[in-house]
């Protein structure tokens, strides 16, 4: 597969957002060069992302595109091929287990179908994520406060003691990322935050995203298909297109580009 | 139309395949096996979720057990005892149902039972949470999935069933005991005395070593089907149904190994 990559460059350099500089901010997450495949299918191509601290960045891109595939590569789930993955310093390719498991321990995941554990209730739940890392949070006895405090967090304080099948979809996507504040991580991955969601329940979500990004300085990677989403809360966004960063700016940048494959993202 | 040739190809092809897909799953298997080894044997332990596993799958299916192990006691008693009449024979009856109970249709009847339940519940259980990535969720939250949900399981699976046979085997010799008492006015003490002096040690030993064998193949195979299902939700249903057939077959052959290594024993 041959790329365009001249115009792949230039756009690059005339996309990239005066208001941040890896010199101004510390680098949270950076990925160069990253390549996997699926057999004869080549998901990431050379992908390249550099996440600051503090900062909210939205990586959009199709369905299939390899968006998750490139999200479960930076907490280990996925190993790629080849390439370069480095969150918070560490390069996350060269961890042992242990060392992984205190990585894992600053960084949120949002799974995408919210992935609550159906045996367990909305408490055990939130528990769960402190069981390896109680030294963390000081070696707290009693749990109780700091799931009420996360579930506050997300206005689900009285779902405590239910179970995730008595949850809307709205709301167990609010008690996952409660599940994501336990440990209070220093970076949130979103793995499609609003899909399956309608509008109403879309937009509360993103507000909550906002709103605990305010109020807990986390570094924020929201991988999404939804425009609405991006316009919302990007600072900074990549198009993943051809397992590659196709384009980098800001909304407004890129939504006013003439480029047929970046319009195609933001036609309604 | 296809030719003679042709068709003994495709045949060839197919066999061919077939032994192929048998021997990868077959040391796939085997190294999920030696897996567990590895991780049941090193810290932290999970003694709660062990618990907790023991409790739902040995209190859980006592009832079928036991209604079942009475069902066969009934059946095999009514159905022998023309027989043995016949041959002037019918005060043998304690004997040859409580060794045949003990020794064989016991440690089989329940096995097979456990493999319905147990297995297929594992493999649903365990895909459908793959599926939603409720495995990766603990993965990224610290916790070994594999430690937490196989180890735990295969452990239960294999401490419980051999109570569970003792368990069908009393229930089905009281089954029996019931017929001879109602049918022949043989009492329950002097049924079971005669039952247990027909008993030896080279029956009840060979019998509850294999009962470990079958709960580890039925922990096993469940575990494996559940935790590497693919293919969405079809998959989970996939991963249930294997997991009984892959089972049930393999409860078999390994009888027929303690069966064979025990008559070795029998014969020095």
């Amino acid at each position: 597969m041959t790329y365009n990559m001249e115009k792949i460059k230039h756009m690059a350099q005339i996309e990239k957002p005066a208001s941040v500089s890896d010199k101004e901010k510390n680098l949270v997450i950076h990925i160069k060069d990253v390549r996997k495949s699926f057999g004869d299918n080549h998901v990431l191509n050379g992908f390249n992302l550099k996440l600051h601290e503090g900062e909210n960045l939205v990586v959009m891109g199709k369905s299939g595109s390899g968006k998750s595939v490139m999200i479960k590569c930076l907490v280990g789930l996925m190993q790629p091929d080849s390439g370069y993955i480095e969150v918070m310093g560490q390069e996350v390719n060269t961890l042992d287990q242990g060392q992984l498991d205190a990585l894992r321990a600053d960084i949120g995941f949002l799974f995408q179908g919210s992935a609550l554990y159906d045996s367990m209730t909305v408490r055990e739940n939130l528990e769960f994520p402190m069981r390896r890392h109680k030294e963390k949070l000081g070696n707290v006895s009693d749990t109780r406060p700091l799931v009420l405090e996360a579930l506050e967090n997300v206005g689900l304080a009285h779902t405590m003691d239910l179970m995730p099948a008595e949850l809307s979809g709205g709301m167990k996507r609010r008690v996952a990322l409660a599940r994501t504040l336990i440990l209070k991580p220093k970076v949130i991955l979103y793995d499609e935050p609003t899909s399956g969601l309608d509008p109403i329940t879309a937009k509360e979500i993103i507000e909550l995203m906002r709103s605990i990004q305010r109020k807990y300085n986390t570094s924020s990677l929201i991988i999404t298909h939804d425009v609405d989403c991006a316009r919302v809360i990007s600072e900074r966004m990549i198009l993943l297109v051809d397992g590659i960063n196709y384009a980098e700016g800001t909304f407004a940048q890129l939504s006013a580009s003439t480029d047929p494959k970046v319009e195609a993202f933001f036609k309604k | 139309m296809a030719t003679l040739q042709e068709t003994v190809n495709s045949r060839a092809n197919t066999v061919l395949k077939g032994v192929k897909n048998f021997v990868i799953e077959t040391g796939e298997l085997s190294h999920f096996a030696g897996r567990f080894f590895k991780e049941a044997l090193k810290p932290p332990f999970e003694f709660k979720e062990l618990l907790r596993q023991c409790y739902h799958m040995g209190n859980r299916s006592l009832v079928l057990v036991g209604v079942t192990g009475f069902i066969i006691g009934l059946v095999l008693t009514l159905q022998s005892r023309p027989t043995l009449i016949e041959f002037g024979a019918v005060s043998w009856m304690p004997n040859m149902v409580g060794i045949s109970i003990v020794r064989e249709i016991g440690p089989v009847i329940t096995a097979l039972i456990c493999a319905g339940r147990i297995a297929s519940g594992i493999g649903a259980e365990l895909g459908s949470m793959r599926v939603t990535e409720q495995i990766d969720a603990m993965e990224v939250s610290g916790t070994n999935p594999f430690k937490y949900l196989v180890v735990t399981r295969i452990l239960a699976t294999t401490l419980m069933l051999p109570l569970l046979v003792i368990f069908g085997d009393v229930i089905a010799l009281y089954g029996s005991a019931l017929v001879e008492n109602l049918k022949g006015d043989v009492s329950f003490q002097l049924y079971f005395n005669t039952v247990f002096d027909a008993l030896g040690f080279g029956d009840l030993v060979p019998a509850s070593i294999k009962s470990f064998f079958f709960g580890f193949v039925i922990g096993l195979v469940g575990c494996y089907k559940g935790y590497y299902s693919k293919k969405g939700t079809a998959g989970v249903g996939v991963a249930a149904n294997t997991a009984v057939v892959t089972a049930s077959l393999l409860l078999f052959v390994v009888d027929f190994i303690a069966v064979f290594v025990s008559d070795i024993f029998y014969d020095l």
